[in-house]
């Protein structure tokens, strides 16, 4: 059974979303098999100030560990990866990530919009990008960047959203292959692992 | 949109190395890319060709694009419980071997850091024991830093910074307001020494028993992160810290065995090996 028709090349998977989209996350996260193979990296908009707490209350649940990478780690198969706390988490050459603490972008840092840029431009095609629930814009380019080269876009169906603006911005600029609840997200993600393992 | 490919990081770097001696060649990737493509949008140059053209024709321009390049973006007191560490546990350390403490802030941006540092010394009483020297690759900024004014819209966070870091006293009582801005109690950096040097190329020049450089080196790739970071043990007296910024780390570098961790949540190392 197949039903979002994926192909097997992804590298990795980018989320964006901001701290309202906690549930969401952690319903995604907690439902992903320990053995899932590909790096899932999340930009979430998150208190500047606050640098614990948001990826432990993360970690509780989930059965691959999410940790906040430090910069220049390397990226690594099958880890959950957080932006830390005021700085803006981006995709280096060579699978690592390098940390910044540029302007704000959209109001954000870290921001959606260059994790995912930063990420597309690494990834090219081989990236699925998805974008959950939030207040701003912040993301939506990012999308289309992802768009623009080739990779698989998904945003959380609005009407499932608390605050919608969003998955409704990325909409507005560039095609969505997907749009899907909470659970389908979930689901495809499981479909993707099952075509990896193969 | 232009999209800057690696091959046109490439010409650039070269460029700028050859003929302006700045070499960007080690930056890492994914932040020096997008900072020319800022640097593209802000001035509108059409492709990278043309800002390699003005580049090439104005050699004035290259100060103004590598303050454009670099990100300056800072904050006094940025991560409090740092600050608060430094009072409470470096710097009565050092201060048992030494009366007079020498710092380094390499990569001091606009100045905030030095500031920070500056109010902490002078709250434990000893700034005047202290010698510091604060540097950037960046001129521009370096004036900016001297002159102790910043806008007063920054100030909000940086207040709240002060706050959690539990300084003795408020911190506008280092400064007064005027039209918007901030002037600092220029008191305060009487004895800082200010100065350009570039962390790629530059010699060491002085030994310090306390180094910061924080949100320096994520701009640059392994390579040169392991270079600067022999420049900064050389640099250092042994026993001296070594503070980088709160997302940094130095344990997976080629001298990190002449390092101790003293605290790993706060990035602070110190040399323990000549
Ligand atoms: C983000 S600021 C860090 C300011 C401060 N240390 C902090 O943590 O808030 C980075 C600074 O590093 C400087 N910088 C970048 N490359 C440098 C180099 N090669 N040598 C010296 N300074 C450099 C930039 O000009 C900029 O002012």
């Amino acid at each position: 059974m197949s039903k979002f028709n994926l192909h097997n090349q992804y590298k990795a998977i980018v989320i964006g979303g901001s701290a309202g989209s906690f549930q969401v996350i952690n319903k995604i996260l907690n439902g992903l098999p320990s053995d899932f193979d590909l790096p899932v990296i999340m930009c979430l908009h998150r208190l500047k100030h606050v640098r614990h707490g948001f990826v432990e209350a993360l970690n509780i649940k989930s059965s691959i560990t999410i940790e906040e990478p430090s910069d220049k780690d390397g990226i690594k198969k099958g880890k959950i990866y957080l932006a830390p706390s005021n700085y803006h988490l981006c995709i280096e050459l060579g699978n690592a990530f390098s940390l910044s603490t540029e302007e704000m972008v959209n109001n954000s840092r870290p921001s959606i919009d260059i994790t995912l840029e930063t990420a597309s431009y690494v990834y090219k095609n081989k990236l699925i990008g998805i974008l959950l629930s939030g207040a701003n814009r912040d993301g939506a380019l990012g999308m289309k960047r992802i768009k623009d080269r080739g990779g698989l876009t998904i945003v959380q169906d609005p009407s499932e959203c608390m605050i919608d603006t969003m998955p409704a911005a990325a909409m507005k600029v560039t095609h969505i292959d997907h749009v899907l609840s909470a659970q389908q997200i979930l689901e495809l993600l499981l479909e993707l692992h099952k075509k990896i393992k193969i | 949109m232009n999209e800057v490919e690696i091959a046109d990081l490439r010409r650039l770097t070269e460029v700028i190395r050859e003929k302006y001696n700045y070499d960007f060649s080690n930056y890492a990737m994914s932040s020096f890319r997008r900072r020319i493509q800022r640097v593209l949008e802000l001035y509108k140059f059409s492709s990278v060709d043309a800002l390699l053209k003005r580049l090439q024709d104005e050699p004035r321009f290259v100060k103004e694009f590598v303050s454009e390049v670099t990100v300056n973006v800072t904050e006094m007191f940025r991560d409090p419980s740092f600050w608060r560490e430094l009072r409470d546990h470096v710097l009565p350390n050092i201060l048992l071997n030494t009366q007079s403490i020498s710092i380094w802030h390499a990569g001091c941006s606009s100045g905030e850091e030095v500031f920070s540092m500056a109010i902490l010394l002078r709250e434990m009483g000893i700034l005047n024991k202290c010698k510091i020297i604060a540097t950037d690759l960046d001129a521009d900024i370096i004036q900016r830093a001297k002159s102790g004014v910043y806008p007063l819209k920054n100030m909000e966070l940086n207040q709240k910074n002060y706050v959690r870091f539990q300084g003795q006293a408020s911190l506008d009582k280092y400064y007064r307001e005027e039209q918007g801005k901030v002037l600092m109690d220029k008191s305060l950096i009487e004895h800082v020494s200010f100065r350009e040097h570039n962390l790629v190329s530059g010699a060491a020049f002085s030994k310090f028993d306390l180094v910061l450089c924080r949100n320096v080196m994520i701009y640059f790739n392994q390579t040169l992160q392991n270079n600067v970071l022999k420049l900064f043990h050389e640099s250092l007296f042994k026993y001296g810290y070594l503070v980088v910024g709160s997302k940094e780390s130095l344990i997976w570098c080629e001298i990190a065995n002449k390092f101790i961790v003293v605290n790993n949540e706060e990035k602070i190392y110190k040399k323990v090996k000549d």
